[in-house]
């Protein structure tokens, strides 16, 4: 029986593997092997030096990322959500939330004046989603050599590696080696597949500088950014993390319970 | 096993009810005085959980719908829109999407519980054949499902999968148009998509109850294959596999969780976190991982519609088996060359596995040169999918058959009761 058993533990083992397996045909290097604190069962971003490190990441965001790349499925209001980078548990509603309010306020988005008809523009409220660097895809390849920047609200997760690949990217430029040739536009990097990427180097050091007195090394820019794209697309694991460890003890001890029951159940029958 | 009912109505209601439609008789003798056997063992508790299964996949299911706006402009930001916005929306679509993945984790158990207690010889090869139709159905669903989000693993698992009705000659085109509704996977193509994953688990639900009648009339096969004999081979359901099953159940549900909080992208692909993008072939396209085995049979062929049949036809093994298998032993605790050609045949499937998720011509063993065979290099994934292929269909069409005629099994005890009983008289 408990053969059997290892026998079956070992199956589903590599049937998982199986669906993780696809990765592993790349010509690129492997993502670095880079962690964050929020990461795991455990971490949250609610947490005071992980909320500090999505403000830095958010202010790389917006003072670099942003000029190329759209975060279209984001609303303002999502910053001050409980494990946004700037929730504040005294503004329960984030439409309240005065950063939230200047940080919308800050950009322009499109309207349509009611009166005329006309299409105009207004400072965002926390309402708003993140309006983006240009008007259509094709705007967007006019001005990046024929690339498309691809939107930001779930990149994290639309690549193998996640939050690691996209720190791995933003360090992973380099010489091209022999033997590779790049066109104007053209960029190598390591990390990614192919090779040649049509983003130049977006990042150096000391270019961003933090409200919280962190030095701006490259690395920390990009850990930075990285955490804060994290975030991003996946904006409820500080909630589904949470709620998942109440589920697991409740059926921890639930299934205590069965047993028990069933073990009383069987009591006499010989089986 | 349909014998004698024993239900009582106790009050005037339940006497009035039992003489005009007796519902109440027919949950009491299916789920409660319903005799099984003694031995199952927790192999046996997947069938409940696949019931299990199939109510969570309907019930997050139809929540989704009511937020979901099918479409090809609109079908992506919906889901998002769910994920992001909708209150517990994100907890609702994991479930869901997770949740596909254990049903096929417990099918999976279920089915192979059946072929290695072989619970699909006589008198249950209607039991078996319902069985396959529900794994036919659950994949044709699954893959459905899949394309809803429209992602780019959506868009484009579609397309290779409804191209392969195309290799067939003269009417495959056309077929694929017909299901398309137009020349290309398009907002047509999504929108009967959805219709029918909505449909269709409730025509697994059907077919689940006539499984489940089926099973009733023939009773549950058990570990040892021996038919009860007398009462002391058996145990009303209720109690006794109702606890173990509710355990049991409780367990997988453990598993279940852990995927759905803590590995929520584990089982998916990154790719279809991208929204669907006709004119952008992914550098590698895979189906989900139940599909992979039989994606590594497709693939293996270097004919597309041999490529085709012998993946339909992998599948249709498991509708001939009760036909395929000579042995008068049901259960392979009693043969013991049959076990270990069962064991080698679920390595393979799961080696498949593996081969369905590599690009066919990457290499196995990383760095070994090896050799030009044919077509391929020896040392790549499609020579080893087609030695799992050939090994997938000399199971059943030949290891099978032959096995039960020349085979010498083991004594078979005479009742379920007696090695039951010997058991619990070692163990003191
Ligand atoms: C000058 C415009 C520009 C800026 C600024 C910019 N990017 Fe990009 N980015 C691009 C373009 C163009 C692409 C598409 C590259 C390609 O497809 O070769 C891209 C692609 C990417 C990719 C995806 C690579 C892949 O796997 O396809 C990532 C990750 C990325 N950018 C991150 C960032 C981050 C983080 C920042 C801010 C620190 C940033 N980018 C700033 C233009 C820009
Ligand atoms: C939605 C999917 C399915 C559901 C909900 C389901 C449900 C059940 C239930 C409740 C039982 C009784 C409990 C048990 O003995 O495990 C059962 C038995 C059985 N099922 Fe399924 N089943 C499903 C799919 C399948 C498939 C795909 C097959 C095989 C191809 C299959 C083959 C069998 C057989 C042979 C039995 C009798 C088991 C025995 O007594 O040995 N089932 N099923």
């Amino acid at each position: 029986m408990l053969r059997k058993i290892t026998l079956l533990a070992a199956t589903l083992g590599l049937l998982l593997g199986a669906a993780a397996a696809p990765a592993l045909a790349n010509t690129a290097e492997e993502p670095a092997n880079v962690h964050w604190d929020f990461e795991g069962p455990f971490g949250r971003y609610g947490k005071a030096e992980n909320q500090a490190q999505l403000q830095r990441g958010y202010k790389v965001y917006r003072e670099v990322c942003s000029s190329c790349h759209s975060m279209k499925l984001v609303s303002f209001r999502n910053l001050g959500d409980p494990g946004g980078p700037f929730w504040n548990p005294k503004y329960k509603n984030p439409n309240d939330n005065p950063v939230v309010k200047a940080i919308a306020a800050d950009y322009q988005v499109d309207d349509i004046d009611t009166d005329t008809g006309d299409t105009t523009k207004r400072p965002g409220i926390p309402a708003d989603r993140f309006p983006s660097p240009f008007a259509n895809d094709y705007a967007a390849k006019a001005s990046n050599g024929g690339a498309n920047p691809p939107d930001m609200s779930l990149l994290a997760r639309a690549r193998e590696g996640q939050g690691r690949y996209i720190f791995s990217i933003l360090m992973g430029y380099e010489n091209p080696p022999a033997g590779v040739t790049l066109n104007p536009g053209q960029h190598y990097n390591k990390y990614m597949a192919g090779g040649v990427i049509a983003m130049p180097p977006p990042l150096k050091a000391g270019q961003v500088t933090y409200d919280d007195g962190t030095p701006s090394s490259l690395e920390q820019e990009a850990m930075d950014v990285s955490a804060f794209l994290m975030w991003a697309a996946d904006p409820h694991a500080d909630d589904r993390k949470n709620t998942g460890i109440a589920v697991l003890i409740y059926l921890l001890l639930f299934s205590g319970l069965l047993y028990l029951a069933y073990r009383q159940v069987w009591k006499n029958e010989s089986h | 096993m349909s014998g004698h009912s024993t239900y009582e109505p106790k009050n005037a209601f339940s006497k009035w009810l039992d003489a005009r439609l007796p519902v109440t008789r027919l949950v009491w003798d299916s789920f409660v005085d319903y005799p099984t056997p003694r031995n199952l063992n927790y192999w046996w508790t997947f069938g409940g959980i696949l019931t299990l299964c199939l109510g969570i996949q309907i019930l997050t299911g139809i929540v989704l719908a009511m937020h979901y706006q099918v479409g090809g402009a609109t079908a992506f930001n919906s889901v998002e829109h769910i994920m992001r916005d909708v209150r517990h929306g994100w907890l609702i679509r994991n479930i869901h999407a997770t949740g596909a993945s254990m049903f096929f984790i417990a099918v999976y158990i279920h089915m192979l519980r059946g072929l290695y207690y072989g619970s699909f010889k006589p008198p249950r090869e209607v039991l078996w054949l319902l069985g396959c139709l529900i794994y036919g159905i659950m994949m044709a669903t699954a893959f459905m499902g899949y394309v809803l989000p429209w992602g780019q693993m959506s868009f484009w698992g579609a397309k290779v999968i409804t191209n392969l009705l195309g290799v067939f000659p003269g009417v495959g085109q056309s077929i694929t148009t017909w299901l398309w509704g137009g020349y290309g996977v398009d907002d047509p193509t999504l929108n009967r998509f959805f219709s029918l994953h909505y449909l269709l688990p409730f025509v697994i639900a059907g077919v689940v109850v006539l499984h489940i009648w089926a099973l009733h009339v023939v009773g549950q096969n058990n570990p040892t294959g021996v038919d009860p004999k007398s009462k002391a081979d058996t145990l009303p359901f209720t109690p006794y596999a109702t606890a173990k099953d509710a355990f049991a159940m409780s367990l997988f549900l453990i598993v279940f969780a852990v995927f759905v909080f803590f590995l929520p992208d584990a089982m998916g692909h990154a790719d279809n976190n991208i929204p669907a993008n006709p004119l952008q072939t992914p550098p590698h396209i895979v189906p989900e991982w139940y599909f992979l085995p039989f994606y590594a049979i497709l693939r293996a062929i270097p004919d597309k519609l041999m490529g085709a049949l012998a993946m339909f036809g992998a599948i249709g093994c498991l509708f001939a088996l009760p036909w395929l298998d000579t042995s008068k032993v049901r259960s392979m605790r009693y043969r013991p060359t049959a076990k270990i050609c069962f064991v080698i045949f679920m390595v393979v499937c799961i080696i498949l596995g593996f081969c369905g998720a590599n690009k066919p011509d990457d290499q196995v063993i990383p760095g070994l040169a090896g050799f030009m065979l044919l077509d391929a290099n020896a040392n790549s994934w499609v020579w080893l999918s087609r030695i799992g292929t050939f090994y997938y269909f000399l199971y059943f069409l030949v290891i099978t058959p032959m096995l039960g005629l020349t085979e010498t099994p083991l004594p078979v005890p005479e009742t379920i009761a007696s090695p039951v009983v010997a058991n619990a008289e070692k163990k003191g």
